[in-house]
């Protein structure tokens, strides 16, 4: 049974419900059932009874949140992430629905696979989309079977972990990718550009040692890919993880164009910088790297101005044993799930005075239109029963020792932080609640 | 991060009080009379890197204070079979190390070493990050020679990029006002060398960094770590090269010093290396003094 198929009901009362894609922003009872939201009403209007009541007084109730990024590492390295641990993870961070990447052994680029993330079997505890590979094995060289992949229900298709180097074969996916109304993502690094490096270049990599990758290396591919976006008719791009403010710049000037381009940024990009990695811990090691200050800079300027499309958490779990080691040769990636919200509630709303109305967009109805995630990302009256409960004033520590992920490869552990989920809810149930 | 007390990672954050205090003691140690400061210690010389100066300059350097070595090369121990820094650095504590003295290809790996392991860590070159002990040996050479740092100028002449003998001996020098010219194409000195330390100055023209310095400091073309890089090297001896007409625009009394190993024909001529000027073996001959007031101070001993 899929996690949001749940036949009971479920009245969330006396929250204040925040729905930017319905403009709802106001104190609302929600009432779920079947698995759908079934109605939206001002307080104490809702009649009848329900199964079970959650008393959201004081919270925020929010559309399920969406992440468009993220490595749940099944199939084939479950010593890092499983479904089951990856999406229990998620559930903690508020998300009711992940999209997860397909950069795992063996590489998910046929209809097999796209249908074995969703059995049952894996456990998941929220939604669990599948984004499938571009080309075959993400080699780069010949494109996989999208309109099989698409009517698979994966939502999306990426070589991700690696870029789609090759004009020809990046202009050959947006086509047929436009064709099929089916985003293209892109991880952006000119790979010929980045071998051994190991962070951002520029004054502090060339202090520690450390090759740097140039903010070049990730703009010339995104504007390549914009400037392909623009030409061909109905290409939608997607651009993964955004660090850098030129490759900013080429995305703005797509969208300016109308251009089917949209992008997300990490909470980790908007929140540290180069200079933040210490002792050559490799928690603070992730691909894009953490950039210059005037990166982030630009990056938040995006996010108040209303460009940036969806914030992602790029979750990225690994073993001890391959963060442990050789800043150089540790695995680039972080853990994510846990928190996106409260680093976005911390530096964007309380630090940056972006409203949270702006905040729960980037978490919901954005990242639901890149995809076209339908029913999902909004609590109009038919949605899918997807809803995240927040209490935005709540302050809390992070022990990344309680994290539900496997892995604890993160450089937020200890961090003070403001914002926590307190109950989420997939399908009308209750998968997690603090 | 806490590091075992003794450990020497680099030079960037250590004090200008406590390196004078480390050439101070070096100064009153000698190979050739030995003080047994560090008897029946354990000294594990661990490297990863291929070195010849480094190594033996350690290994005698703790011996002439009373140390056991022991030596492992990635090549030949477990290192060749997968096992990872820190297994590696455990395994050593756990045969009983005092002091572990690490070679690695990789920025940053003693640091790594450091904060698991309470031993000292001694780091004796790190990736392109930093050579400490090469900065402190180098400092006492050029105090031999000059007396002071006082009102110096010395000039760093190659590939500054690949070099972590360049990286601490700007850090080290800066700390005492010394004024730093370092000089080569872009792609070997890149402009953001100058935001290492204060009083470091860029330049791609040899007459530039030559007058008016004290010591001319010339590095190695790492032509092993060019990977990618489009250096001519015919074009680099053109306009880099130190021969015996570029070394009179420095101050008369001027030395030339070079960490090694030297490439003749390429970063310097043969009359320049074997010159009057010359303190290449100098250099190689301090090492061990420098290396066993490391080592003492790794154990305490320093006093």
């Amino acid at each position: 049974m899929s996690p949001e198929k749940h036949r009971t009901s479920l009245l969330i009362k006396g929250g204040h419900l925040i729905d930017p894609a319905a403009r709802i922003d106001a104190p609302m009872d929600v009432l779920l059932k079947d698995g759908h939201v079934a109605e939206i009403a001002p307080s104490n209007k809702i009649k009848g009874a329900a199964d079970e009541k959650l008393d959201a007084r004081g919270l925020i109730v929010a559309p399920g949140f969406i992440d468009l990024h993220a490595h749940l590492r099944e199939p084939g390295q479950a010593y890092k992430e499983t479904i089951a641990t990856g999406t229990a993870s998620a559930a903690a961070g508020g998300f009711t629905s992940v999209c997860t990447m397909p950069n795992t052994l063996p590489v998910v680029d046929s209809v097999e696979w796209v249908e074995w993330l969703r059995q049952p079997e894996r456990g998941a505890v929220v939604n669990v989309f599948a984004v499938a590979a571009a080309t075959r094995a993400s080699k780069g060289a010949t494109l996989t079977d999208f309109r099989a992949l698409h009517s698979a229900g994966a939502v999306a298709v990426t070589d991700d972990g690696k870029p789609i180097l090759e004009d020809s074969i990046m202009r050959e996916a947006l086509v047929l990718g436009g064709e099929l109304n089916f985003p293209v993502v892109q991880h952006a690094e000119d790979t010929r550009m980045t071998e051994h490096c190991s962070m951002h270049a520029g004054a502090r990599s060339f202090r520690l040692g450390l090759r740097g990758m140039t903010a070049a290396a990730e703009a010339s591919i995104v504007e390549r890919d914009v400037q392909l976006a623009m030409q061909i008719p109905n290409a939608r791009l997607h651009v993964a993880h955004l660090s850098t403010a030129d490759a900013l710049k080429s995305v703005r000037r797509g969208k300016r164009a109308k251009a089917r381009v949209t992008f997300e940024v990490t909470p980790h990009h908007f929140t540290l910088t180069e200079e933040d990695m210490r002792d050559y811990d490799s928690n603070f090691k992730m691909n894009p790297p953490l950039r210059s200050a005037s990166d982030r800079e630009a990056i938040l300027a995006a996010l108040a101005d209303g460009t940036v499309d969806a914030i992602a958490t790029d979750h990225a779990p690994h073993a001890a044993h391959e963060k442990e080691m050789e800043f150089e040769r540790a695995a680039f990636g972080i853990t994510g799930f846990e928190t996106a919200l409260a680093l976005a509630i911390t530096r964007l709303h309380r630090e940056q005075r972006i409203p949270l109305a702006r905040i729960v967009d980037l978490f919901t109805a954005g990242p639901a239109r890149c995809f076209d995630l339908r029913g999902r990302g909004s609590l109009v009256r038919g949605s899918v029963a997807n809803v995240t409960v927040f209490d935005p004033k709540r302050k809390w520590t992070f022990d990344a020792a309680k994290s539900l992920s496997k892995s604890r490869n993160m450089p937020f552990d200890g961090w003070h932080l403001t914002g926590k989920v307190v109950a989420t809810i997939v399908g009308g149930k209750i998968v997690y609640s603090a | 991060m806490n590091p075992a007390r003794g450990s020497l990672l680099g030079i960037e954050h250590l004090e200008a009080a406590e390196i004078l205090r480390l050439l101070k003691f070096a100064r009153r140690m000698n190979p050739d009379k030995p003080r047994p400061l560090l008897k029946g210690k354990r000294v594990l010389l661990l490297f990863y890197e291929a070195s010849t100066r480094t190594r033996s300059s350690f290994e005698i350097a703790a011996k002439s204070l009373g140390a056991h070595t022991v030596l492992i090369q990635a090549m030949g121990s477990s290192i060749e079979k997968g096992e990872s820094l820190l297994d590696t650095g455990y395994t050593l504590r756990a045969v009983g190390a005092d002091i572990i003295v690490i070679r690695h290809p990789n920025a940053g790996a003693p640091y790594v070493m450091a904060q698991h392991i309470d031993v000292p860590i001694i780091n004796a070159g790190d990736g392109l990050h930093e050579h400490p002990s090469q900065a402190l040996l180098d400092a006492y050479t050029i105090l031999r020679n000059k007396k002071t740092f006082k009102g110096l100028q010395v000039a760093i002449v190659g590939d500054i990029f690949h070099s972590r003998v360049a990286r601490s001996a700007c850090h080290l020098l800066s700390k005492f006002g010394v004024k730093i010219i370092l000089c080569g194409p872009p792609e070997l000195v890149p402009d953001i060398a100058t935001t290492l330390a204060p009083g470091v100055r860029v330049t791609r023209h040899i007459e530039d960094a030559l007058r008016g310095t004290d010591v001319v400091m010339l590095l190695r073309v790492q032509k092993e770590r060019l990977a990618g890089m489009k250096i001519d090297l015919s074009e680099y001896v053109a306009r880099y090269q130190m021969t015996p007409a570029r070394l009179k625009m420095a101050k008369k009394d001027a030395i030339v010093m070079h960490p090694g190993p030297i490439i003749r024909g390429l970063e310097l001529t043969s009359e320049v290396a074997d010159g009057a000027q010359a303190r290449i073996l100098e250099e190689v001959h301090n090492g061990v003094p420098t290396r066993m007031a490391i080592l003492a101070r790794a154990m305490g001993k320093m006093r």
